[in-house]
């Protein structure tokens, strides 16, 4: 579980989070939603440690991550696994040393050991025949099963996904989504997702937090989005002409 | 500017932080070797050996008075090759050929949020990146020593076999003064260069913002640097080691 309380960030004097608090559960894909600008990238990193919090605390399992020292930080992040939005796998290494990439630098495992282990994760993610192709030869979808078997292979607690399923077609991206959720429930990981896909967050949207200008105004989750009377979220996911149709019609068939 | 160096001493410190494991960094190291060192050494040798062909050439058309003895040709390419040529004019060619190929490996690993997966995991990414290349760069001197044989060679092959000189002629002249110190004045000098071959192009590939443009305009400006801080180097080295 990862506790977030009142966290404030600025940037030369701009202020992007402000003060914001919310509960991301153990077991449960938690996204975090937003247009362009609402600092939903800074919220990811400030939970990631890549930025510092201004003030407020970033509470994982019970542990203040400002309060710890180097090596308990460190010892935090080697539970942490994150996807990026473009996968961000090594070049200069193919499919099976991608993967084996946290293995040989946090653990003491043998050779035959970590081989095993990245075999059982491929296999997890269903990619199929892969192990010796390098990142540019294999698709998009395929890029981000790498880098979702690449997060997962030393078991993390925490998975952190940076639109995952961005430059994908519709139906990767719903298998991308699925396959977070399945690993999630699976490995008993908290999940945050930072998203503005609205498939995921109908999908996938466990717990879901809305951030509009550096601020959290709405959280609940992918049933209670599309029911509530929140006007910045209609304002969000009815966003295209053919979803504010939908909406009418709907409304007008309430009535 | 003032501002750069800085960020650029505090890199070089912050590289020794939280080394990567042995058993990583030595793969890593070996990989920087052939990739910087090995892979150079083609470029290195041909350059190398027309280089000293035209000094040898140029110093042969040049001293056509009778009265001087024409094994000063040999003790003149010698000179050329150990003194600059080989330290200096390799070291500003290798700031293009391994300045840009560290720049844009480790500009396109920021630019595709490699180098922010190694930080998340909890890996001191300028220790995984950079310090491999400064130790590669520890061999660099063996880089120049071949070249300034195979220089030296290229002197020997076009003086001697267009007729400017005879080969006992060019060889009394490779022997004739020869300052020990100078070898190690040329060897202080090149393994300053290979320091700043290393680190210069690591700076401007790892602190770049952007695209892929912006990756080929960091590549040029670290040519451009790299170059001049050679040029710098090499003036000052000069005046404290052999004033």
């Amino acid at each position: 579980m990862i506790e977030v309380r009142d966290i404030r960030k600025s940037f030369d004097g701009k202020e992007v989070l402000k003060g914001i608090s919310t509960v991301y559960e153990k077991g449960k894909t938690n996204l975090i939603i937003g247009q362009s600008g609402s600092g939903k990238t800074v919220m990811l990193k400030t939970l990631l440690g890549v930025h510092t919090p201004d003030s407020g605390q970033i509470i994982f399992d019970g542990q203040d991550y400002a309060a710890l020292d180097v090596i308990e930080k460190r010892e935090i992040r080697t539970q942490i696994g994150m996807v990026f939005q473009g996968s961000a796998l090594f070049d200069s290494m193919n499919v099976e040393e991608n993967i084996a990439f946290p293995l040989k630098m946090f653990t003491q495992k043998t050779d035959k050991q970590i081989k095993e282990r990245v075999q059982e994760v491929i296999e997890r993610v269903n990619l199929i025949d892969a192990n010796l192709k390098m990142p540019s030869e294999i698709s998009g979808g395929m890029q981000k099963r790498v880098a979702i078997a690449r997060a997962i292979v030393n078991n993390p607690k925490y998975l952190f996904c940076d639109e995952p399923n961005s430059g994908l077609d519709p139906k990767t991206a719903i298998v991308i989504d699925e396959l977070i959720q399945e690993i999630t429930h699976e490995y008993q990981m908290t999940t945050v997702i930072n998203t503005h896909d609205m498939n995921s967050v109908l999908q996938i949207g466990e717990h879901i937090v809305f951030l509009k200008n550096g601020k959290l105004v709405w959280t609940g989750n992918s049933q209670e989005i599309m029911h509530t009377e929140n006007p910045d979220i209609i304002d969000f996911v009815y966003s295209s002409d053919l979803l504010k149709e939908i909406r009418n019609f709907h409304n007008k068939k309430k009535i | 500017m003032l501002k750069s160096i800085g960020k650029y001493f505090i890199m070089l410190g912050d590289m020794f932080k939280s080394p990567t494991k042995w058993r990583i960094m030595k793969n890593l190291i070996f990989k920087e070797i052939d990739e910087l060192i090995i892979g150079s050494l083609g470029i290195v040798c041909f350059l190398s050996f027309f280089i000293g062909a035209v000094v040898t050439i140029q110093t042969a058309l040049n001293l056509n008075n009778p009265l001087i003895p024409k094994y000063l040709i040999g003790f003149t390419a010698r000179q050329s090759i150990i003194l600059e040529f080989s330290p200096t004019f390799i070291s500003i060619i290798m700031a293009g050929r391994m300045g840009s190929y560290i720049t844009s490996s480790i500009g396109t690993m920021r630019v595709t949020e490699q180098i922010d997966a190694l930080e998340v995991m909890g890996i001191n990414s300028l220790n995984y990146l950079v310090f491999p290349k400064l130790i590669a760069s520890i061999t660099y001197p063996f880089l120049i020593a071949i070249s300034m044989f195979i220089g030296i060679f290229g002197g020997y092959f076009a003086g001697v076999f267009a007729g400017y000189l005879s080969s006992e002629e060019f060889i009394y002249g490779l022997q004739d003064s020869f300052t020990p110190y100078h070898i190690v004045y040329a060897f202080i000098k090149t393994a300053v260069f290979g320091f700043l071959l290393a680190t210069i192009p690591s700076y401007f590939g790892y602190y770049m913002q952007g695209g892929a443009l912006e990756v080929g305009k960091a590549s040029t400006k670290s040519f451009v640097w790299t170059s001049v801080a050679i040029i710098l180097v090499n003036y000052i080295l000069t005046q404290i080691l052999l004033s």
